[in-house]
């Protein structure tokens, strides 16, 4: 029998990519590696799930026995991939269990951020980026009445929204101006902050946590800015980055993330990366949309048919229903200047160069601009 | 009022709430969702949604 395909990961990236190659070729053999139990959910989920009323055990959509029959693929679950042998085209998993492979995927997504605060509850902080810390996530709450939430990011922000929108005191702590201060023009981000310190949220700006302690059943957090905060709960959102662990040490190109060409192929000519961890041509875009070009492109590749991504622009819609936002960031370091017109109740900034629209920034009632605007900007990837 | 899902990335249309962003009003019924609609989370067609109990 012919070596398989193996796709180390069963997030969205592995799994859309599978189902892309079943598309193009029934017969080719397929191995997805996974430690997880394999279930196929939608990761973006995990930050609205009170205001859709969705449990961890709600949000599969198929365990890996229905994916294994759908996909006609084999799967293997709660098996780390501990390395890769290059030279023999072997991974090795950690039951012990060797698989040999014809080409391989890295589709192993991202890893939290660790940010070092002292304090005797510094590790108690809980992160949400898969299923099971959400199953955790969602425990831990449960009965509580306050949280704080370390990081005004994208993430941070609809977590805020969600668990406020459900009642819980909430408290967002970040070095930020604004709420999305990476993305947004701060004339936009502080509408955001507005609306949701209208729905009760309580930001702490333009300060970090130094220390986390325990004070009874609850957490004291101290700020640079010297205040303190008293919380239930404490859920960090301060970002993820590439997991570059097997790729290291195979001794593959790392940048941000695994290096990878316009073919998703890694510096191995048979190793291809997509997804969260992948960097695809200097860039690191840890979305749906682009996982999904580059899905499509690596099946096609894959499958005889060398294809290059191409990425159209793909802004980011944040799920903050208490103020809409719609973003697609202009270029790293791209000349230009944000041109802001404030609505009666939201924002609409467009990013220029000269004439040419490069990116842009809608809040509230302009993000009804989306779709227009979107046929206004460059390819991210032409 | 029902809900439809994008059997891609997860995503719901709920045809109560409508898709605001692009146009489409709060009540539209799936079968008057434009054809050339695409999933805003991942891209994919009307085709790539089920309709789901939720
Ligand atoms: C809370 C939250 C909300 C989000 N909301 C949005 C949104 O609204 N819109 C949007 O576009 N994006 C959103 N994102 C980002 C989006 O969800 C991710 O870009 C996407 O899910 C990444 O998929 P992935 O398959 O690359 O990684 P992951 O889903 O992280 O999958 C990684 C897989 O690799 C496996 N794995 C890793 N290492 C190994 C190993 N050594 N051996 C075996 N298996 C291994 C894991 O078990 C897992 O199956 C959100 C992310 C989060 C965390
Ligand atoms: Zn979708």
């Amino acid at each position: 029998m012919s070596k398989p395909i193996i796709i180390i990961g069963t997030g969205l990236a592995g799994y859309n990519l599978a189902r892309e190659i079943r598309k193009r070729d029934e017969q080719v053999a397929l191995t997805l590696v996974t430690r997880d139990d394999g279930a196929f959910y939608s990761k973006p989920m995990l930050s609205n799930g009170f205001a859709k009323d969705k449990l961890a055990s709600d949000l599969p959509m198929a365990n890996a026995d229905k994916m294994q029959q759908d996909l006609n693929a084999s799967i293997h679950t709660h098996s780390s991939v501990t390395s890769i042998n290059t030279q023999q085209k072997i991974i090795q998993l950690d039951s012990g269990e060797t698989l040999a492979y014809d080409k391989l995927v890295l589709a192993t997504g991202a890893v939290p951020i660790q940010f070092p605060m002292d304090g005797d509850a510094a590790n108690q902080v809980l992160t949400v980026n898969d299923l099971q810390d959400y199953a955790h996530f969602r425990e831990t709450v449960a009965g509580k009445k306050s949280i704080a939430i370390i990081g005004p990011g994208l993430i941070g922000s609809e977590f805020a929204n969600d668990l406020a929108g459900a009642d819980y005191e909430v408290h967002v702590i970040g070095p930020d101006n604004a709420p999305l201060g990476r993305l947004l023009p701060s004339e936009a981000g502080n509408m955001l902050q507005e609306a949701l310190a209208a729905l009760g949220v309580q930001w702490h700006l333009q300060t970090l946590v130094t220390a986390i302690n325990k004070q009874q059943d609850q957490f004291r957090l101290s700020l640079k800015s010297g205040n303190e905060i008293i919380v239930d709960v404490v859920l960090s959102a301060i970002g993820l980055k590439p997991d570059l662990s097997l790729a290291k040490q195979s001794e593959l190109q790392t940048n941000r993330g695994i290096v990878t060409n316009r073919y998703l192929q890694t510096s191995n000519e048979d190793i291809y990366a997509l997804g969260d961890c992948a960097e695809v041509e200097d860039l690191v875009l840890p979305f749906v949309m682009p996982l999904m070009h580059c899905a499509r492109a690596l099946a096609a590749t894959l499958t005889g048919e060398a294809t290059e991504v191409v990425y159209p622009a793909m802004p980011v819609v944040v799920k903050t229903p208490a103020h809409p936002v719609v973003v697609s960031p202009p270029p790293f370091e791209a000349p230009g200047e944000w041109e802001v017109e404030a609505l009666p109740d939201g924002v609409k900034a467009l990013f220029k160069a000269g004439e040419d629209l490069l990116g842009f920034a809608l809040t509230g009632s302009a993000v009804s601009e989306k779709q227009a605007l979107t046929k206004l900007l460059p390819a991210v990837l032409p | 009022m029902k809900k439809w899902q994008c059997v891609i990335c997860g995503l719901v249309y709920d045809e109560s709430e409508g898709w605001p962003q692009d146009g489409i009003a709060p009540g539209t019924k799936w079968e008057d969702v434009p054809d050339d609609w695409q999933c805003p989370e991942c891209g994919a067609g009307k085709d790539d949604f089920e309709m789901v109990e939720i």
